[in-house]
């Protein structure tokens, strides 16, 4: 890795590992309005979207940086109706194409032209295992029933399928019924995962984050199920993802600042991950720089490249390597510096702000009808804020 | 799917939404699945191409040995990596 991430005019291409994944954010346009979503709150003052050729150039462009892995995602991606079309370009590109949807606007005749295109794995996200807790949360009526059918639909077509379920404190100690449920629906990977404070979920954090007691009961039911599975010799895969402010030591958010993943989202703001936008950095854009230029000399990707951009503790710590630090933005909304040590890590000076949310959720939470949904009045009320 | 042991006769493919790819920027094979890659050393490769939904095991095995006559102790070397290769699913019998 290169010494300096400051220095943008030190090129870096010969040892700048590859964008392996890249996430394609084609629209902040949903029908549902989950309260934990990672879209940025202020989504509503985004530019408009890329048009279907200046995506094909971002996924060519990213292609030949070495980018596999391609995930469509939103907002919900389905509502962009060249959804095929950039399907079909993407695979030919030689993609291996994601599509992580709310499965709401999936249609049999939709399915199938996926498919056709050359789709190769679908993934569909429920807010719970039961009817009306799910219904609440997405902030629609129907949403469960049409999850189910086209999970169905999915798994009739032949695709590999991963149910995802984000888990928080008002569905997490249902985690057996969500389990059963995706194995009921023939899933072939199941991500269990707790909510991670970015975005809307940063908002609500005192109504969504589990109490301790609750997340242990949750990895335990998730390890019996893992047991029964492996005993069945099942191939479903379960997937629990912790939230880190249970940890004594930060994530090694991204794998580290711009070394595998490229975000690129509807106005075609580049990002080194989901919530970067928040950051007081510039990002580049697809309009106006290419994705080479973007991953291997912007100075937003270059910013937390390395260990030399690192302040105390993280500095001499022999773990720098393992974590990074941390997440960045969170650093930057626990303590308003995004340089600083991830609060999350028991050695920050900032950990008392994790100890009070724990706190929080063993004493003070509140209820599901206190959080802020997410649409877009709500995000321009925020903006206005 | 009822047991762990490999069946030496069956004839197997590569598990529908895995996908074996050559990737010139990373100069190596990989094996593509929903939302994550495998980068696969060369040897794991060699016998991966063979996995075509024709062949067994036994005949992967033979074909290895007519194409490396020299490399001795082949066919254990393929049995442990098809042993883990079944373990972790990314492999189905026709």
């Amino acid at each position: 890795m290169h010494s300096s991430g400051l220095n943008t005019a030190n090129p870096v291409s010969a040892t700048q590992s590859p964008p392996l994944w890249l996430l394609a954010e084609l629209t902040y346009r949903c029908p549902l309005q989950c309260p934990y979503c990672s879209n940025p709150v202020d989504f509503a003052k985004s530019g408009e979207e890329l048009t279907t050729a200046q995506w094909i150039e971002v996924f060519r462009q990213a292609r030949e940086l070495g980018a596999a892995q391609l995930g469509f995602s939103g907002g919900e991606p389905l509502v962009r109706q060249d959804l095929a079309e950039l399907v079909k370009a993407a695979r030919d590109l030689g993609y291996y194409t994601n599509l992580i949807t709310s499965g709401i606007g999936l249609t049999e005749k939709r399915i199938a032209e996926l498919s056709e295109a050359g789709l190769d794995h679908i993934q569909i996200s429920f807010q719970a295992a039961d009817e009306e807790v799910n219904n609440m949360l997405a902030g629609s009526k129907k949403a469960f029933a049409q999850k189910l059918a086209m999970a169905k639909a999915v798994k009739a077509a032949g695709y590999p399928m991963v149910l995802n379920f984000v888990t928080h404190r008002h569905n997490i100690d249902r985690m057996d019924r969500i389990i059963e449920l995706c194995i009921e629906l023939d899933a072939d990977f199941v991500e269990l995962a707790t909510c991670q404070f970015y975005g809307w979920a940063e908002l609500n954090r005192a109504a969504l984050l589990p109490t301790r007691e609750q997340l242990e009961r949750a990895e335990k039911v998730t390890q019996q199920w893992r047991e029964k599975l492996a005993a069945e010799n099942h191939p479903c895969k379960l997937i629990f993802v912790t939230p880190d402010y249970y940890e004594e030591r930060p994530k090694a958010c991204m794998n580290g600042w711009g070394s595998l993943f490229l975000d690129i989202t509807p106005d075609g703001t580049a990002l080194p991950c989901h919530s970067a936008r928040q950051l007081p950095i510039q990002f580049p854009n697809v309009k106006e720089h290419s994705i080479q230029h973007i991953w291997q000399e912007s100075f937003g990707f270059n910013k937390f490249r390395g260990f030399d951009w690192m302040p105390e503790p993280c500095r001499s710590c022999d773990e720098k390597e393992k974590d990074f630090g941390g997440c960045r933005c969170q650093a930057f909304m626990l303590t308003g510096d995004a340089s600083n040590t991830d609060p999350v890590c028991s050695k920050s000076e900032h950990h008392d702000k994790i100890l009070a949310a724990r706190e929080q959720a063993e004493h003070a939470p509140l209820g599901v009808e206190q959080m802020v949904y997410r649409n877009e009045k709500m995000s321009n009320i925020i903006i206005k804020g | 799917m009822s047991d762990n042991e490999l069946n030496l006769q069956q004839p197997l493919r590569i598990r529908r939404g895995f996908r074996l790819q050559w990737e010139p920027v990373q100069n190596g094979h990989v094996l593509l699945y929903p939302e994550g890659m495998i980068q696969l050393n060369d040897s794991a490769a060699h016998i991966l191409k063979l996995v075509d939904g024709q062949r067994s095991i036994e005949q992967i095995i033979s074909e290895l040995q007519t194409q490396f006559p020299d490399v001795s102790g082949l066919d254990e070397d393929v049995l442990t990596f098809m042993g883990v290769a079944h373990a972790q699913f990314w492999l189905e019998y026709c």
